[in-house]
């Protein structure tokens, strides 16, 4: 209590209403805005982690030669990297709830949940960017690599573990950075379906008190932070991926 | 109530409202993508100038438009920009009277700023591509800094900006769905209108959808050719 106390005294301290901006303000709702923070993390992990999987399914039946798994493929990366975030959010959540039969399915109690339509919407989405890099990382695998692996007598699944993945993912790696840090981003929509995370909260502030540039600007410095965050991460698999490019001590 | 009437060209079916929302779509983007590229051509200027300042300011524009969402940046200019220019107007031209800056317009700076960030990006990379040589060998037959900008790396740049740019355009055709928060009739709010008033969400978010992805179908076609059209003079392997 005391240290909470105190932090609120800090605050008191800060230039308020007069200036040009409203430090006083920003000070004391930091804390409100940081508890949307957790959500937003989970939001992110969730999806990504699932997205991956599905990602890869993707790109599998993207480089298959069967053509029925191929169209699908191609079709599920056309929808979802052609039309923004923000339809496919609304159309799971608004437009799938409208039909009797999605209410009495078993899907139900997930679909009817903002959380669960957030993460399946995100999923889905980043499921359809990653495959395409995924795809990209496989295809750059030198095809010598491939070959002389089959002469050694590898085959089906050892390859894929020994030779092909660990080439792809850290040709993938970059670009998948680039993802993770349109996921965070991608997370502020969720706040449209009523879900608390950072930008959830920064809305209802303002709502409350009205001082929009205040709030945003906290609530922008919170992603800043978080997907600097990501960027030190990729950077640092990125180094400890590629040991062979690192330069002699 | 089927489909088709609920997409007709007359007073009870949406067709019309969704068309004119797709027009709007379209204004916004355009709009937005020229605003980001005359942000972007000052910002490439101050990342690559030798001033520290300028530097410090083009990085901290695109690291942290790029780093914040977009939902955001659209949310601060439409709650803070009118109260802003309004701030400005009274300190700058002791001007008192309350006046609305045009949503549309607010709308397309917003977006022009977000698509800037990732243009900058583009073009700076397409200004490091060209050959050190060919700027020496400019200098060196004694063309002017305003010569050498615009006989020798403008009509390259342009050439490796494109396909980058072409990115930034689907990006931000993409990015106008946010700015239904504002109320822009464009196609997201115009199908968020009809759902509410038909109760056929269904229909009308697939047919936003379709709208969208004929939206940047179309822009894929346009853009490969236009590519094919910038290298026509380049050899190839």
């Amino acid at each position: 209590m005391t240290i909470s106390s105190g932090y609120f005294q800090m605050c008191e301290g800060l230039p308020g209403r007069e200036g040009w901006l409203n430090f006083n303000l920003m000070c004391e709702k930091l804390p409100d805005l940081l508890k949307g923070v957790p959500l937003t993390i989970e939001l992110v992990s969730i999806s990504l982690f699932i997205g991956l999987f599905l990602a890869l399914g993707i790109a599998m039946m993207r480089l298959s030669n069967n053509r029925v798994l191929n169209g699908f493929a191609r079709g599920y990366v056309f929808y979802f990297r052609g039309s923004p975030l923000l339809v496919q959010v609304f159309l799971l959540y608004y437009g799938f709830g409208q039909f009797e039969f999605v209410q009495q399915s078993f899907l139900w109690p997930f679909l009817k949940e903002a959380y669960w339509c957030g993460i399946l919407a995100l999923t889905l989405n980043t499921g359809a960017y990653t495959a395409e890099i995924i795809r990209g990382g496989l295809q750059s695998v030198p095809f010598g690599q491939i070959e002389s692996a089959r002469a050694m007598g590898m085959s089906g699944l050892l390859l894929y573990r020994r030779i092909i993945f660990p080439i792809a993912f850290r040709q993938a790696l970059p670009a998948y950075g680039n993802e993770m840090i349109l996921m965070v981003k991608g997370t502020s929509l969720v706040s449209i379906i009523t879900l608390m995370e950072i930008t959830g909260i920064a809305k209802q502030i303002i709502a409350k008190y009205w001082t929009p540039v205040e709030i945003f600007l906290i609530a922008g410095l919170l992603y800043l932070i978080l997907n600097f965050l990501v960027t030190q991460l990729v950077k640092y698999l990125e180094i400890k991926f590629t040991p062979y490019l690192r330069h002699p001590k | 109530m089927d489909i088709l009437a609920l997409l007709a060209f007359d007073d009870t079916g949406w067709g019309d409202e969704m068309l004119m929302g797709m027009v709007i779509t379209l204004l916004v983007s355009v709009s937005a993508m020229a605003i980001g590229l005359v942000f972007s051509v000052f910002a490439t200027m101050s990342k690559l100038s030798n001033n520290v300042f300028s530097r410090v300011l083009g990085n901290t524009y695109t690291t942290v438009v790029r780093g914040i969402p977009e939902l955001l940046v659209i949310y601060l200019f439409f709650f803070g920009f009118n109260n802003a220019l309004m701030a400005a107007a009274k300190s700058l031209f002791n001007y008192h009277e309350y006046f609305e800056f045009p949503v549309f317009l607010t709308a397309a700076i917003a977006v022009g700023i977000i698509s800037g960030a990732y243009s900058t990006e583009v073009i700076r990379g397409s200004f490091l591509a060209v050959p050190k040589g060919q700027i020496e060998a400019a200098k060196s037959v004694g063309m002017s800094k305003f010569q050498i900008f615009h006989r020798i790396l403008v009509p390259q740049v342009m050439r490796y900006a494109l396909p980058g740019l072409g990115n930034v355009w689907q990006l931000t055709l993409k990015d106008t769905a946010l700015i239904s928060v504002m109320a822009i009739a464009e196609i997201m709010r115009t199908a968020q209108i009809a759902a509410g008033n038909t109760k056929e969400p269904f229909v009308f978010y697939i047919f936003a959808a379709i709208l969208y992805l004929t939206l940047t179908t179309v822009s894929t076609h346009a853009l490969n050719s236009a590519e094919n059209w910038a290298n026509k003079g380049v050899r190839r392997a």
